[in-house]
């Protein structure tokens, strides 16, 4: 069931520049999927809204959930100045997440871009634990490699940088071309040019792709109306080709949705 | 202690309402909120057949507040009449549907169908400021605002509560215009036109480039609009713009408002509306008031 609580800091760190790290212990750990999320409130009351970030990663009993988000606006810098054993309210546990189950038996492929990389942390481990093969892109601006060691553990990682520094040099397309890792499903999240691509990749080679969108929210559970992305067919809420991210979302079929 | 209040013949069990297209149809929220605490629902703007809304970005935060461009995306009646109907009627609430349009013809083709359905209200929605054609036009001229309301007026078969668009230069000459075009209560403030630019991108942060601003960033402007509108006429009022808590509501109730509704702040607290029900009673306890409609407009210089 959805709900706003409030949950316990219980590490909060920076893992590189903006990029920081959060666990925070909830019983909304115990539910989430991969490709979910939650939103976190700031504290100060002149930013009303939560802001949605991607479940990264649950701990092995289930208690806890890991965030990694990056400070960029008002809102998260003030997020991230908060400490352990603090509390944040939250609201959870949010959107669709992928269907670990539909990729039984087949060769999965997941791309993360920036700050898309988060949630495929967790779809890679619960791929592994259903015994799934998959292999992980993750593309980065520079050598600031956060996350690629967690996914090393996982799974077949390659990385790409547009910098060069490490691994193929250009986007996560590149280094899936060079690295010829075909799969029957893609699974991919980060900026809207990168899913673009991707979605056009995966059509030209056959590929079943899944992409999680992102959208400005207001209310995160499908009331407002404010975080639509256009569909090929019509919405199950409006009727109309305009459908909701928060819930008939993030997770989308690319063939569903219009970028 | 009573807390019930009636508009037009309505009685509301309290004065607490949510505010049209922050809640839906209450669908998304029942598992948040107990809709059985609130004194109605008024629901998302229905036209006669459905809406795609804005491009996105459709929404942005800004201090104390945020802006919307939504468009008025949505089903239109005959999915209101076949889903959010029966669905609204399983709580022990008033249903209040909040009606929008093009044209006089579309609002009237809305009400017509919903005239024998059991809904308790029509909030006429003259207000949008992100809708291009229509919407506000019939809520800024008055003459133009008195003709809209008689029509819908003559074909309603229920109360009619005509929703004000702050955006104006004087929200008293709208509401007598209401009121004189037979209204049987105003609401307001619907939202403010604002705007946001990305000074990193020069752009506007909307796709609309303007949006209507509302939460707590709105409410001083909200309460003097309520309160001037409240004394030019004898209709009552439904307040709304901002409200956060309980003492936010009693403010409006004094200014002149019959009911309340709560809008953007259901998107910071999903709890907001059973707080504020609580809160008034609490507040009523504390000052030993028997009946709620006692702090009616009992404002005092
Ligand atoms: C489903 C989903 C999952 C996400 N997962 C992650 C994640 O795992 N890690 C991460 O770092 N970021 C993630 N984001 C993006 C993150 O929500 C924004 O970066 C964040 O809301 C910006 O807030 P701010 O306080 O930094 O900026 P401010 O400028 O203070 O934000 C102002 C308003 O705009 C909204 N906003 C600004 N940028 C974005 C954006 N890119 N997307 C959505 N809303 C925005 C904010 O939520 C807020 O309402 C996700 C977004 C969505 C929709
Ligand atoms: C996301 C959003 C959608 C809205 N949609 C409608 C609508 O469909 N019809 C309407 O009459 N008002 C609409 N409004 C205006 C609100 O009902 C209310 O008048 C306004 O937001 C002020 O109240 P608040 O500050 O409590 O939000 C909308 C407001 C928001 C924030
Ligand atoms: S954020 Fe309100 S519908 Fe998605």
């Amino acid at each position: 069931m959805k709900r706003k609580e409030e949950a316990l800091i219980a590490e909060h760190s920076c893992l590189c520049g903006e990029i920081h790290s959060l666990w925070l212990e909830t019983p909304m750990a115990a539910e989430a999927k991969p490709g979910q999320f939650i939103g976190i409130y700031p504290k100060d009351g002149a930013r009303l809204l939560m802001r949605p970030i991607s479940i990264c990663d649950v701990d092995a009993e289930r208690k806890k959930l890991r965030l990694v988000y990056r400070a960029g606006g008002a809102g998260t810098k003030e997020i991230s100045g908060y400490k352990a054993s603090e509390k944040m309210d939250i609201l959870g546990v949010l959107g669709n997440g992928y269907d670990v189950e539909k990729m039984k038996g087949r060769k999965v492929l997941l791309l993360g871009g920036g700050i898309g990389i988060p949630p495929m942390l967790l779809l890679a481990r619960e791929l592994d634990a259903a015994g799934i093969a998959c292999n992980a892109v993750l593309g980065y601006a520079d050598g600031r490699d956060f996350l690629h060691r967690e996914f090393d553990t996982l799974c077949n990682t390659y990385v790409a940088t547009m910098d060069g520094s490490l691994g193929t040099k250009g986007t996560v397309i590149d280094a899936l071309k060079e690295n010829m890792l075909f799969s029957d499903i893609v699974c991919a999240c980060g900026p809207m040019p990168m899913l673009r691509a991707v979605k056009e990749f995966a059509k030209d080679t056959g590929m079943k792709a899944y992409l999680s969108l992102e959208e400005r929210m207001a209310c995160g559970v499908g009331a407002c109306l404010g975080c639509v992305t256009k569909t090929k067919n019509t919405d199950p809420h409006t009727h109309v080709n305009n459908t909701r991210i928060c819930v008939e979302g993030p997770v989308f079929d690319a063939e569903e949705v219009l970028l | 202690m009573n807390t019930a209040v009636t508009i037009a013949g309505v009685e509301l069990k309290n004065p607490v309402m949510s505010a049209s297209g922050t809640f839906g149809s209450g669908h998304e929220y029942s598992e948040m909120t107990d809709l059985n605490r609130l004194g109605a629902v008024v629901t998302k703007g229905v036209a006669d057949r459905p809406w795609e809304g804005n491009p996105t970005p459709r929404v942005t935060e800004v201090c104390g507040g945020m802006l919307n461009a939504i468009g008025l995306q949505n089903p239109g009646v005959d999915v209101f009449i076949e889903r959010d109907i029966p669905f609204l009627k399983q709580f022990d609430t008033r249903i209040i549907v909040n009606v929008c349009g093009h044209s006089v013809e579309e609002y009237l083709n809305v009400v017509e169908k919903l005239n024998d359905q059991p809904v308790d209200a029509y909030e006429i929605n003259v207000s949008c400021p992100n809708v291009k054609q229509g919407a506000l036009a019939f809520g800024q001229d008055a003459k133009v605002l008195e003709d809209t309301t008689r029509r819908i007026r003559d074909v309603a078969k229920k109360p009619v509560i005509m929703k004000l668009s702050p955006n104006v230069t004087s929200i008293k000459d709208m509401a007598l215009a209401a009121e004189a075009g037979g209204a049987d209560a105003i609401s307001l403030i619907n939202t403010l036109i604002g705007m946001k630019i990305d000074i990193e991108k020069k752009r506007f942060v909307l796709a609309n480039r303007t949006g209507g601003l509302s939460g707590p960033a709105v409410k001083p402007v909200a309460l003097r609009m309520v309160y001037e509108a409240a004394h030019a006429v004898k209709l009552p009022v439904i307040g709304m713009g901002g409200i956060a808590c309980a003492e936010d509501a009693i403010e409006f109730l004094l200014a002149g408002a019959t009911a309340v509704a709560v809008g953007t702040m259901n998107f910071a607290e999903p709890r907001t509306m059973e707080k504020v029900a609580e809160g008034i009673e609490a507040y009523m306890k504390k000052h030993g008031i028997d009946d709620v409609k006692e702090l009616i407009a009992a404002v005092q210089d």
